[in-house]
């Protein structure tokens, strides 16, 4: 049996339409290129629409003393230091522009009384820096961008599913994949690829992440070559919801605590007040007393911000300590409380988390607190790019957004990854189009092609029983035990075994029914991607023998300053994974003098 | 309650019928949380949309007891009152592709038609914008383009003249960049015409199902009402109320 696909061609193909991917099809067809965007879903769902707190770029509409530079050391101490200082500086010193560019394109912002952009406090932010629309700053940002994309006369491609890069000797040339819809088979030739494909939380049990979040981007960039970075840098967000069950991980903003929002234990203690939860490297910049932080709230020139406001890793972390401590909840997570800031106020500030607990929650977060307690929400590793034309180590292939690494660090800032995705979406176009521009057409390879739509097709034919579900379940069991916010070389290394036995079952996948939209098969080929993701990150973890940032090592609990010099790096040799560390390369005199000027 | 019945449309473009699954119940659990049971549990081939399971992305609407909702903030307790099974269909005024996954493609083609917002040349950068300037715009920029309000409008649903009537979500779009303080596009021929404004009378059923709780109807669409109307029909009113400022973009 020979299977048919569909072919086309562009100059440049992005792959994956959140907010990175449309950045990206503007610049590279602003470059006067032939452009086409494969999305996964419908147009607009991406992960993007669930940002919503804001956007971190240092305009200074509130703040008069905010600038690039702090912004830089905010995010160089939030990322713990193994940020990649380039790309650190090159998204300071961008994020202002992509901002305002978005308000040129149709985003309309919330409104400082001089009718500015409004800018709200968050955590490890030293100023107010993050352009807002209520809580729903993420779907303002893709909606825009989609407007803005679809007018510049794109071919999109959406409900697409690409599994695989193809290449032509060293050199990615193109992509396959199928249609949801019709399970029929889909190829692109392109002259450059860019992978925008975002993060993978679904290998974890409590998550704030999509169905789509399965790392399928980050593998089929590790099957063509690329090396990934920091693989073990997952971010556990703070607050997610936790009651009731069919919402748990559900994210809550971090806004919630930006505008006042206060954690307490079960004993009524506001926890994140003591000293042991504070960091060295912070000490001395959060209120030290209640009144301050309450102070804080309406006069933020004179008290320093509360400690809710601590980084996400410090709170998370915080928050875990209390529950196993017999602290919790009645649901087992802490309480945020809001309710001070008044009914008014919460309903213009936090709409949709009003709604959110009102609708899947049953509770009236203008009156009661709210139950919260860390979920799996972002991953700060991934494919290593260049700073300035987001260029993997894949001649070809470029890389922005969440599936990249190296902005971020240990730790990512909340209101980072909008600009993330606006700055690298940009220079990730502007990237793949200079090369697309020198480049011609590579040729694909039928065998490639054919040994991909075997694969894909094998779990119809197959004799095995094991069930994508049952895998997938099994799998979030196993990563939320062994490698979440706790981690240690035992449960690592079990969670490790219980990975490879599940790939070696995925081999016996088998699925029932017809091509056209068929989610059991879907299912099959998600599992794949998560479990070779799930192994990558567990080695990493393994691997970093240290505690810093999202990575918590009970068994090694303290920073280890060899650590802070070095990145880890996984890359794929012949059927095994590879993990190496680079030393990184030491940051110029004039960024590391800002570190000294107390400024 | 701990088990409810769904009644569940299976099919694709040449029909169907409905399948009935039993499940089991929890506290809290919303239709979406049943259908992701039935995949798991009882067939893993039912096919639907979903992205957020948080009512932000607009992916999971559905007919839920013949009322177009999301899945992800639809409570089965409230759809199984009495015992009483819940029946579960696609969007009714779109193609089904298959069980309840819907071919919503004619609301993206009306989309791209749409012109972005083009800033008129003296437009300051950045922009200076009062809130009270953009909160009534920022109302229909909540839109999660769920096309509930698509689903349930029975210009659409009933007389089917998709080839004349863009339905409220388009208006609403249009209705944002229309009252856009800078935006330098006039808009009232594409509003009139092709987006086929005259053709809604004002039922609100729209407005009555949009998750977003957008006013579609008396924010948006009556206002757009008047303001091609005021172009067409009264330009008496139309001067007075420049001359007021009442209307005091596009002067
Ligand atoms: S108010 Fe107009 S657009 Fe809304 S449902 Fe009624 S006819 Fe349709
Ligand atoms: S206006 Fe409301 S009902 Fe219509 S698509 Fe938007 S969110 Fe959905
Ligand atoms: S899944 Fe996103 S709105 Fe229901």
């Amino acid at each position: 049996m020979t299977e048919n696909y569909d072919l086309f061609e562009h100059d440049v193909l992005v792959i994956g339409a959140g907010g990175a991917g449309l950045r990206a099809v503007i610049s590279a067809s602003q470059a006067g290129l032939n452009v086409g965007l494969v999305c996964k879903s419908l147009l607009g769902k991406a992960h993007t629409v669930m940002a919503e707190g804001g956007v971190a770029g240092a305009l200074g509409n509130l703040d008069k003393k905010d600038c690039w530079e702090v912004h830089f050391k905010d995010t160089m101490k939030g990322g713990q230091f193994i940020n990649n200082w380039r790309i650190v500086e090159i998204f300071a010193k961008e994020a202002p522009e992509r901002v305002l560019e978005l308000e040129q394109w149709g985003a309309v912002f919330d409104r400082t009384p001089d009718g500015l952009i409004l800018q709200r406090p968050f955590g490890g932010h030293t100023y107010r820096r993050l352009s807002h629309v209520g809580d729903r700053t993420g779907l303002e940002i893709i909606r825009t961008l989609q407007d803005k994309a679809v007018s510049c006369g794109i071919k999109t491609y959406m409900e697409v599913t690409f599994t695989r890069l193809l290449k032509d000797g060293d050199r990615v040339v193109g992509a396959i994949g199928y249609y949801r819809p019709s399970g029929k088979f889909i190829a692109i030739k392109a002259k450059a690829v860019v992978l925008a494909t975002g993060g993978w939380g679904r290998m974890f049990k409590v998550t704030s992440n999509s169905w789509e979040s399965t790392g399928d981007g980050v593998m089929m960039a590790y099957e063509a070559g690329a090396e990934l970075l920091d693989m073990e840098m997952v971010q556990f967000h703070p607050t997610g919801m936790v009651w009731p069950p069919g919402v748990r991980g559900l994210l809550v903003t971090e806004g919630v605590r930006g505008d006042g929002g206060i954690l307490r234990n079960s004993k009524g203690e506001r926890f994140m007040f003591k000293p042991e939860y504070m960091p060295e490297m912070y000490r001395g910049q959060y209120a030290e007393t209640e009144e301050e932080a309450h102070r804080w709230l309406e006069d933020k020139d004179n008290n320093r911000r509360p400690p809710e406001l601590l980084p996400r890793d410090v709170v998370a972390r915080s928050i875990y300590k209390e529950v196993l401590a017999g602290r919790g909840s009645e649901h087992g997570g802490v309480y945020l409380d809001i309710t001070h800031r008044g009914a008014d106020f919460i309903r213009r500030k936090l709409p949709s988390m009003y709604d959110q607990f009102y609708a899947l929650g049953g509770v009236d977060i203008t009156k009661q607190p709210m139950e919260v307690y860390p979920t799996i929400h972002y991953t700060m590793g991934g494919i290593r790019t260049e700073p300035e034309s987001c260029a993997t180590t894949v001649p070809g292939l470029y890389a922005a957004g969440e599936v990249a690494a190296g902005l971020h660090g240990a730790n990512r800032l909340g209101g980072n990854s909008l600009s993330d995705i606006l700055v690298f979406g940009r220079r990730a176009g502007d990237g793949a189009a200079e090369f697309a521009k020198a480049a011609s057409h590579g040729s694909l390879d039928e065998r490639q092609i054919e040994e991909e739509m075997s694969l894909m097709l094998a779990p119809f034919t197959c004799e095995g029983k094991e069930n994508p579900y049952r895998l997938t379940q099994e799998l979030q069991e196993a990563m939320q035990e062994g490698a979440m916010i706790a981690r240690n070389e035992e449960g690592l290394s079990k969670c490790l075994q219980t990975i490879l036995s599940l790939q070696e079952r995925a081999k016996n996948l088998h699925v029932d029914g017809a091509r056209e939209y068929n989610p059991g098969w879907h299912t099959a080929r998600d599992i794949r991607y998560m479990l070779k993701t799930s192994e990558v990150i567990v080695r990493c973890a393994l691997e970093r023998k240290e505690s810093r940032g999202a990575q918590w090592r009970t068994d090694y609990p303290d920073r280890d300053p060899e650590w802070g010099k070095k990145n880890l790096i996984a890359g794929k040799e012949g059927d095994q994974v590879k993990v190496s560390t680079r030393p990184m390369s030491e940051m110029p005199p004039e960024l590391a003098k800002l570190f000294e000027e107390g400024k | 309650m701990d088990k409810v019945i769904l009644k569940v449309f299976r099919g694709d473009s040449n029909g169907g019928t409905e399948q009935d699954y039993e499940v089991p119940t929890f506290e809290g659990m919303v239709v979406l949380d049943a259908i992701h049971y039935i995949q798991i549990n009882l067939d893993s081939t039912l096919a639907c949309r979903w992205n957020c399971k948080a009512a932000k992305c607009g992916s999971c609407s559905a007919e839920i007891n013949g009322v177009p909702r999301l899945m992800c903030k639809t409570h089965v307790s409230d759809m199984a009152a009495n015992g009483r099974p819940i029946v579960v269909h696609p969007l009714k005024t779109f193609p089904v592709i298959r069980d309840l996954v819907t071919d919503v493609s004619w609301n993206y083609r009306n989309s791209e038609k749409i012109k972005p917002l083009q800033l008129a040349p003296d437009a300051p950068k950045p922009l200076v914008m009062q809130q009270m300037d953009v909160d009534r715009i920022q109302e229909f920029r909540k839109c999660i383009e769920c096309f509930l309000c698509q689903t349930v409008c029975h210009i659409l649903r009933n007389h089917n003249v998709k080839e004349q009537f863009y339905g409220p979500r388009q208006l609403i779009k249009l209705a944002n960049l229309d009252m856009h303080p800078y935006d330098a596009l006039d808009r009232r021929e594409m509003i009139r015409k092709e987006a086929g404004v005259g053709f809604c009378n004002i039922t609100k059923c729209c407005t009555e199902v949009c998750p977003e709780h957008i006013h579609i109807t008396d924010n948006g669409i009556i206002p757009l009402k008047e303001r091609v109307a005021d172009e067409y029909f009264d330009p008496i009113q139309h001067l007075i109320r420049k001359l007021s400022g009442a209307d005091k973009k596009k002067k």
